[in-house]
């Protein structure tokens, strides 16, 4: 291990500019001549726009604009797009009504962009922004994912029928039939996975520039995808063709998954700094970013598991009804479907699984991925039904886990629902997990709790689940309208520093350190030598962002890809400068030797000779400055067990998590102190998740937790101390041997918790978020 | 926030006055309701006064059996004041226990109680110690000061100077804290003193109240035991999507026994 190299926990180079306040984020930024937007949201959940009059508006103090969906639609601006397409079970594609970037002649949740105000200052934008008169008639609104399809509910969009977006099943139905018919159990549940506002700390925003001389558009977001939104927005929405518009992602405060997105605000913003000619400058308040962010989860579901005597899981039903939201966010059709479904088998052998996933609209904010994406919903319903069948077999939960598990010799393993999972040991998580949380104990604890009027309990979560998203053949075998592999350029500068131009995204992974760490161990270049450079379409080759826990196992194979072709360079450049067969040239620790020699160059002193080739291989190029692109071969399957223990209080319902031990299979780490910070930030969120956040909008599709008055979020005294350990196994299909990890902890954590709280009250199941008065109630109803 | 005109108040009288001139004028103590409501355009007052220079609103006093305490005074005054500490620790740790750390360097006990959240701490405390609220005009008994959600007895040109607490035999506060806000879902004050129990209970209902009931029991019988036999009101109970009236009324008994419990 080179010293600062992989495995080591290197502090974070990012830290230094974010601590002393000195990080640059797009509201920290400020142009000459820059406007302010202030944007003109739906107060209706469901509404016709019988007309806008702005002319109040444009001649209150300061304003520049104002402008409206017919002024977007005049400019040839198209409509937001969705880029999954998912075939319905009528064999169409999934139905798409138009997504305008300000409303056109409808509004469909509450804070739909309706027009933007543009002036001299903010205070002018808002004074005006609530001087723009909309005519509306509201019309009843659909909130119930539950119900949103049943006969006679509201309409929504004309395109889509019984507010459906599509009906995707999946699997044998009949061999799931017959399977269940001959079962010796059938264990059931109905459950619930709860909305959820992704709430990263920094609110998204926009700062437009345009330079009429160069006719380019600059347009500083807060994406974790810069190019795949200059693409979108070029190529589907017409805003400017691709070489002359600039995104650029500078530090981001989280994104989460809300941050992915092609939003409304950021298009319109891209198109009016042209329009006015000005800078316009946009950002979002913590009340948008709850009304208007892609939300996250909404599923009902209904889940069965087929039994043989001896708790073998024969077959697996599961139907689902999936909240998209008003309109399709980008890569909101993917979610319910290709990210839950395939994950349905869990860590287990369960031979045949057939799902039903009807996707709905609402009058709702759009939902689309957040941390998890899919993968949460399916590990939350298979890790509960399973604990629902240990029950309804007398088993315990980890021996009917062992019973089912796949076994560690048997991968590369094939699921019936498409998966192929890479490398997994899930019986030495489990057992390790179990010593780790002193599952043992448990019984001789949970006594003692009594003495004090308490209730303990413990559960459980074997979770798998499918990241490093992902191979470019399999995706758009799906209907994915991209690739997603990702780019890598390592340059070496004359004086022998390198800059790393990575395709993906850092908004709090660390990746300018752990991308480092990759190439001082492969190229020996020091550390503080280094320096990793992303977010910026104009420095940086086209790459797929960050997102799906992807960076690292992508985004890191492309980096080492680019350092491979650099150390074949460097081995004939070093060949010719020592006057030896390229075959005799070793690299170790940064520099090429001739084999059994001490006669050596290193690595720098190569770059200073590729850039000042004056004795130089006859035929090779100048230059120290290697890019590749990488598509990975599959998904990568991090898996592990989580185990909570909770403590609950009777009388008042609350729920304290005394224990939550962790251990996980992320493969090799390339820095332990950053893995574990994504297990301890993953767990917290799945901590929210599961006790505390849920995403309410009562019958009129107002929406009522609408910031941190109502929406609660953990906070230090809400989480425990983690135990978190790790048992890794090597995916055979990624050359760095990692696999993601940044989601992990929000995927295994809510069914552990919960698993605890229905074992601490001996009741069946509890719906998220277990808050205070539900744990009651429940605690009332099994006494 | 929409324009407003700022006034810095030198003395109560200066405060009054420009009261009385302002079209739509709004006393700010510690802002932290004030404030975020601004923000939010929910509120827009054509003048703030801010008292937060009148000398004669700070301070925390004893005399005798008695803490008087400046309407200026903020919660982290009042919790870490040892006069507080020794003489009615319960009100001490009710301060300590107001939002975070932030809200406590700012907001006042004036405030708090001028304001009359219905999920407010203080209101509790006041209506269970039995203390005396001291405006500029008069001086308000607890039980006639707090009158309807967010209603109070004072006028709209009348200052809460300071509020003077008689010390209990024995005293405790109980809060179920709402996860989000961290307001009181409920909060009951129970006071012992020389003169009977007294509970003030908060959060339960639209504004802050005697619990009646409460005190019947606990003057029979001084004990958590004693609370569970006590009826709530179920349909007096708010209800929102944190807690049900018919959890709330439960909490109520839940938390007067705690209170009890802690007063030992």
């Amino acid at each position: 291990m080179a010293e600062n190299g992989i495995g080591a926990s290197v502090r974070r180079k990012e830290d230094k500019r974010f601590l002393i306040g000195k990080g640059n984020y797009t509201d920290d930024i400020n142009v000459a001549g820059q406007t302010y937007a202030s944007f003109v949201r739906s107060p209706h959940a469901h509404a016709t726009i019988n007309g806008i009059d702005t002319s109040v508006a444009k001649a209150s103090a300061g304003v520049v604009a104002v402008f409206t969906g017919d002024d977007l639609a005049a400019d040839g601006i198209g409509p937001l797009i969705c880029g999954v397409t998912v075939t319905s079970d009528d064999g169409e594609p999934h139905r798409a009504p138009a997504h305008p970037a300000l409303a056109q002649g409808k509004v469909n949740y509450v804070g739909d962009h309706v027009a933007i105000v543009i002036a001299e200052t903010l205070a002018q934008a808002k004074d005006a922004a609530e001087k723009v008169d909309v005519d509306y008639t509201a019309l009843p609104a659909v909130t119930e994912t539950g119900t949103a399809a049943d006969a006679g509910q509201p309409q929504i969009h004309d395109l889509a029928p019984n507010n459906m977006c599509y009906n995707w099943p999946f699997g044998d139905k009949d061999a799931v039939e017959a399977a269940f018919a001959s079962a010796h159990k059938v264990s059931s549940l109905d459950l619930v996975n709860n909305r959820m506002v992704t709430n990263p700390m920094e609110p998204r925003a926009a700062l437009g520039e345009y330079n009429s001389g160069t006719e380019e558009i600059t347009l500083h977001l807060t994406t974790q995808n810069p190019h795949v939104h200059r693409l979108v927005m070029s190529a589907f929405n017409q805003l400017a063709p691709e070489h002359k518009l600039r995104i650029v992602s500078p530090d981001v405060g989280g994104g989460f998954g809300a941050k992915i997105f092609v939003y409304a605000e950021e298009l319109v913003v891209g198109w009016a700094c042209r329009k006015v000619n000005r800078p316009v400058k946009w950002t979002g308040d913590r009340t948008e970013a709850f009304l208007a962010d892609a939300h996250g989860r909404d599923h009902v579901t209904t889940a069965e598991m087929a039994l043989d005597e001896n708790g073998k899981f024969l077959a697996m039903r599961v139907m689902t009804k999936a909240n998209l939201g008003a309109y399709l966010s980008t890569f909101s059709t993917m979610v319910p479907s290709y990210l839950y479904v395939f994950l349905l088998a869990g860590q287990y052998t369960t031979p045949l699984i057939y799902s039903e996933v009807k996707a709905v609209f609402t009058n709702t904010a759009p939902v689309d991925a957040s941390r998890g994406a899919g993968r949460p919903e399916a590990t939350y319903l298979v890790e509960r039904l399973v604990d629902v069948a240990a029950a309804d077999m007398g088993l315990e939960p980890a021996e009917i886990r062992r019973r089912n598990f796949i076994a560690q010799d048997a991968f590369p393993y094939q699921t019936p629902v498409v998966q192929c999972y890479d490398s997994g040991d899930y019986e030495t998580a489990l057992d390790k997990a179990l010593v780790l949380a002193d599952h043992d104990g448990f019984a001789a604890r949970a006594e003692e709790a009594k003495s004090r009027g308490l209730l303990r309990g413990i559960g459980l979560s074997s979770y798998v689940e499918a990241c490093g998203i992902a191979p470019s053949a399999a995706v758009g075998q799906l209907g994915a309208g991209v690739g997603l592999w990702e780019s890598a350029q390592v340059r070496f500068n004359p004086t022998g520093n390198v800059q790393v131009f990575t395709g993906t995204h850092s908004h709090g992974q660390g990746h300018e350190t752990t991308f480092a760490q990759l190439v001082t161990e492969q190229l020996g270049v020091p550390i503080e030598n280094i320096e990793v450079i992303h977010g910026d379409t104009a420095k940086t080759q086209f790459g797929m962002g960050t997102y799906g826990s992807r960076s690292l196992a992508v985004g890191g194979v492309a980096i080492a890809k680019a350092c491979e072709k650099l150390i074949n360079k460097g081995k004939k450049i070093a060949a010719h400068a020592l006057e030896a067969a390229e075959g005799d040239i070793e690299f170790t620790d940064g520099n090429f030797t001739i084999a059994g020699t001490d006669k050596g160059m290193n690595i720098a002193e190569v770059a200073f000779n590729a850039y000042v080739p004056h004795s130089y291989p006859e035929g090779l190029e100048p230059g120290f400055d290697e890019n590749a692109f990488f598509d990975p071969l599959n998904f990568s399957f991090p898996a592990g067990t989580h185990i909570c223990e909770v403590e609950v209080d009777p009388e008042t319902g609350v729920v304290d998590i005394v224990r939550y031990s962790a251990v996980d299979d992320f493969g090799r780490l390339i820095n332990p102190m950053i893995v574990e910070g994504q297990v301890h930030g993953g767990i917290a969120h799945g901590i929210g998740q599961a006790l505390m956040e849920g995403c309410r909008y009562d019958s009129e599709g107002q929406l009522i937790t609408a910031s941190y008055m109502d929406y609660a979020m953990p906070r230090a005294d809400n989480v425990p101390n983690f135990d978190v350990d790790y048992a890794p196994t090597d995916p055979p299909d990624n050359p760095l041997g990692v696999k993601g990890c940044g989601e992990a902890g929000a995927i295994g954590a809510p069914p552990a918790i919960i698993n605890a709280i229905t074992n601490a009250l001996g009741v069946k199941h509890i719906d998220m978020p277990a808050t205070p008065e539900n744990v009651w109630r429940a605690a009332q109803s099994a006494a | 926030m929409y324009e407003f005109s700022y006034h810095k108040a030198g003395s109560v009288a200066d405060a009054v006055e420009a009261m009385n001139k302002a079209e739509d004028g709004k006393f700010v103590a510690g802002g932290q309701t004030m404030l975020p409501t601004m923000k939010h355009r929910l509120a827009s007052p054509s003048d703030v006064i801010d008292l937060g220079g009148i000398a004669e609103l700070s301070g925390i006093t004893v005399e005798g059996n008695t803490v008087t305490i400046g309407a200026m005074s903020t919660h982290a005054d009042v919790a870490a004041s040892t006069d507080v500490q020794a003489m009615i620790p319960a009100l001490a740790k009710l301060a300590g226990g107001i939002g975070d750390p932030a809200v406590r360097n700012r907001g006042t006990l004036g405030g708090s109680i001028a304001n009359n959240d219905p999920a407010a701490d203080y209101p509790a405390a006041v209506i269970a110690l039995g203390a005396t609220v001291k405006t500029n005009k008069r001086e308000i008994a607890a039980d006639d000061f707090f009158t309807g959600m967010f209603e109070t007895a004072l006028a709209e040109d009348e200052l809460i100077t300071a509020v003077s607490f008689p010390t209990a035999e024995s005293a405790a506060y109980m809060k179920f804290e709402n996860p989000a806000s961290r307001y009181a879902i409920v909060g009951v004050f129970v006071a012992k003193t020389g003169a009977g129990v007294r509970v003030g209970v908060t959060g339960a209902t639209p504004c802050a109240h005697r619990g009646m009931r409460l005190e019947e029991a606990l003057n029979n019988d001084f004990s958590g035991a004693a609370c569970e036999g006590v009826e709530i009101p179920v349909a007096k109970m708010n209800t929102d999507i944190h807690a049900s009236a018919e959890y709330r009324a439960h909490l109520v008994k839940v938390m007067a026994k705690r209170a009890v419990v802690a007063c030992a």
